[in-house]
């Protein structure tokens, strides 16, 4: 046994020692614990007086922040109301021209747009079989008929911009630029369908035949 | 006059002296598991919604694609949520009488937006930008995870400030090409699968260091505090 350490008759110093360790500890970790609460965010910084989009609201009746635009407004983009891009028509008349010239750039935004909102019902080859058409959406019908092929372009921009039967308009999601670009590829989807190896041009034709081996 | 303390005591009081920095210690480290914790980040909490929306069925069994929906994430700070149209574009015809759908034909018809839950929020001191990070290569699914195995939506990452960081640190760890950015089941090139289009790279490392590159990302940059609080 080993003696010696503490003072063996007056323990009186070793008492408030002791508690002073023990009211240190505790006054640690108290200091510990506040000095997180300390850090914990600051309600006002993370949660500040400001709608984000689309946060509810109770000052307007229908309980949302965003207010919905009032009708007939035109978005500064679109202010050229009345010309070829922005109804498709030429005086009065679904027009068969392009409002600017197709590029391949312009093909690749329309084939991805395409994919991307038209895809799901008419399908990526645009014979209306897409994967909503066979859960039970009506079918719509297929760009290879003879009636669309021979419909001008301007038909496929006005039914994206107001919808046609069944469908839906798409014009809050697409605008007019890539309306005519999905309109393009669609004339596209149509010619390749219906093309011969003769439409091919040679060093594209010899690529596509490098890569079937 | 007897003691009072045996002589343990002694060991007592030395091993109270340790006790006392170890059970600092603890009490941080444990402070810090919980500040870290999904309990209080909110990562992988499955959140309830008014419509139980499924991204499982409408993303992978549908295979309709995240802008159907979310139509300004390419464009914007904020990705967006469909408006009650969108949901009637296909459920006009589809499901017509399903209660569960109750819902959005009321608002539908009243015109009362649809209310869901949010389940990701950054602190509004935190600035973040959905359109910057699509366009440099970053996929939905480094973000949210396999949102198309969700049957309803949950927070996927911790969304903590070093969570950000260690991406704006070594963004070449995690970029994919752009085209690949909502593809969910988009895998890292390999040896056996090298990615031809972009440098022949043959590792997700060479991948990202072939695409900093070429989309020009700031890598000296976006660690500065005042890109995120602004
Ligand atoms: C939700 C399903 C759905 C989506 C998505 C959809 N459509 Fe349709 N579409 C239809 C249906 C159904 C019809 C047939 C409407 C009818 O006859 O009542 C149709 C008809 C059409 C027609 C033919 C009109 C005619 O003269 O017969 C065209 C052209 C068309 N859609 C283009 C598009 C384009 C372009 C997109 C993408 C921007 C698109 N659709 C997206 C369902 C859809
Ligand atoms: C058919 C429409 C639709 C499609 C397609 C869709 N979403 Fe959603 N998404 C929603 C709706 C509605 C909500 C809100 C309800 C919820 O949180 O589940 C939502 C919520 C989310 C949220 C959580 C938002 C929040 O509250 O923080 C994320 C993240 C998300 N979607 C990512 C994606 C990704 C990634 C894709 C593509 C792979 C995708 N979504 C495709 C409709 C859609
Ligand atoms: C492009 C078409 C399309 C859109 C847009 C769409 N849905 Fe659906 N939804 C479907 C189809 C098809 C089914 C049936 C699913 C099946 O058969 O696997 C379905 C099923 C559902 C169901 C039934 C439960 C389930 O998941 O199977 C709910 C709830 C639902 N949708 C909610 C919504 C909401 C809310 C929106 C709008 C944010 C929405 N849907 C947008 C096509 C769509
Ligand atoms: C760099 C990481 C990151 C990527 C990549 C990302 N998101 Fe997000 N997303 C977030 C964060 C963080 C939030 C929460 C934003 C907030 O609270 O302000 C969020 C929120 C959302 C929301 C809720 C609405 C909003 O904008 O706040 C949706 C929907 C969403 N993301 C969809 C998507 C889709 C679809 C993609 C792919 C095209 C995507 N996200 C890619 C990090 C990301
Ligand atoms: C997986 C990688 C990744 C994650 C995770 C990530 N980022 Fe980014 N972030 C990037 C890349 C890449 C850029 C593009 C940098 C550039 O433009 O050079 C970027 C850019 C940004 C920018 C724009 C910078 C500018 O100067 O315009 C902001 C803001 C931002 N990130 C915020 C965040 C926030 C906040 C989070 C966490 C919630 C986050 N990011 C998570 C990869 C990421
Ligand atoms: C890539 C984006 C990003 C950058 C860069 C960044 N932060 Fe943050 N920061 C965040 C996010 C996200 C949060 C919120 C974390 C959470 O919700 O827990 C945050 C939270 C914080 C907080 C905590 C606030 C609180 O009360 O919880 C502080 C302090 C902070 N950041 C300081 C800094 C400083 C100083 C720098 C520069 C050295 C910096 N941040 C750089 C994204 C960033």
């Amino acid at each position: 046994m080993r003696q010696g350490t503490i003072v063996p008759v007056d323990i009186n110093p070793t008492r408030p020692l002791r508690r002073r360790l023990g009211g240190a500890a505790v006054a640690l970790s108290l200091a510990l614990v506040m000095a997180m609460a300390g850090c914990r965010r600051n309600p006002d910084m993370a949660e500040q007086p400001k709608y984000q989009p689309y946060q509810p609201s109770e000052f307007f009746a229908d309980g949302s922040s965003a207010r919905p635009i009032v009708e007939g407004t035109v978005s500064r983009d679109e202010h050229r109301v009345g010309t070829l891009l922005y109804t498709g028509m030429i005086d009065g008349k679904l027009a068969d021209v392009f409002p600017f010239p197709i590029t391949a750039a312009d093909m690749r935004r329309g084939q991805e747009r395409y994919n991307i909102y038209c895809s799901v019902c008419h399908g990526r080859l645009g014979d209306g079989q897409g994967m909503v058409v066979q859960r039970g959406f009506k079918q719509p019908p297929s760009y290879h008929e003879k009636r669309l092929i021979e419909a001008p372009v301007g038909h496929f921009y006005d039914v994206i911009t107001h919808g046609y039967g069944g469908m839906y308009s798409y014009a809050a999601r697409i605008n007019s630029e890539d309306r005519w670009r999905i309109a393009a590829y669609i004339r596209a989807l149509q010619l390749s369908q219906n093309a011969k190896t003769a439409d091919v041009p040679a060093d594209v034709l010899q690529n596509m035949r490098s890569n079937q081996k | 006059m007897p003691q009072i303390f045996h002589s343990s005591a002694n060991t007592i009081a030395k091993a109270s002296i340790f006790g006392v920095v170890f059970l600092v210690g603890a009490i941080a480290w444990v402070a810090g598991s919980v500040q870290r914790s999904p309990y209080v980040t909110g990562q992988g909490e499955v959140r309830d919604q008014p419509v139980p929306f499924s991204h499982e069925h409408h993303v992978r069994g549908l295979g309709i694609d995240c802008r159907y929906c979310h139509t300004s994430v390419e464009s914007s700070s904020f990705a967006g949520l469909p408006p009650t149209q969108t949901c009637m574009t296909c459920h006009s015809q589809i499901w017509t009488n399903a209660q569960i759908l109750e819902p959005v034909r009321q608002s539908f018809a009243t015109g009362k937006p649809l209310r869901w839950n949010r389940v990701h929020n950054l602190p509004n001191f935190v600035y973040f930008n959905h359109s910057i990070h699509i366009a440099k290569g970053v996929g939905c699914a480094t973000c949210h995870g396999q949102v198309d195995r969700m049957p309803l939506m949950w927070q996927h990452a911790s969304l903590q400030m070093n969570w950000c960081l260690q991406c704006h640190r070594d963004p070449e760890k995690f970029l994919r090409p752009r085209s690949e950015v909502f593809n969910m089941n988009w895998q890292p090139p390999t040896p056996e699968h090298p990615d031809v289009a972009h440098g022949n790279a043959t590792s997700q490392l060479e991948l990202g260091k072939y695409l900093v590159k070429e989309y020009g990302v700031r890598k000296d940059q976006i660690t500065n505090c005042s890109v995120c609080h602004r």
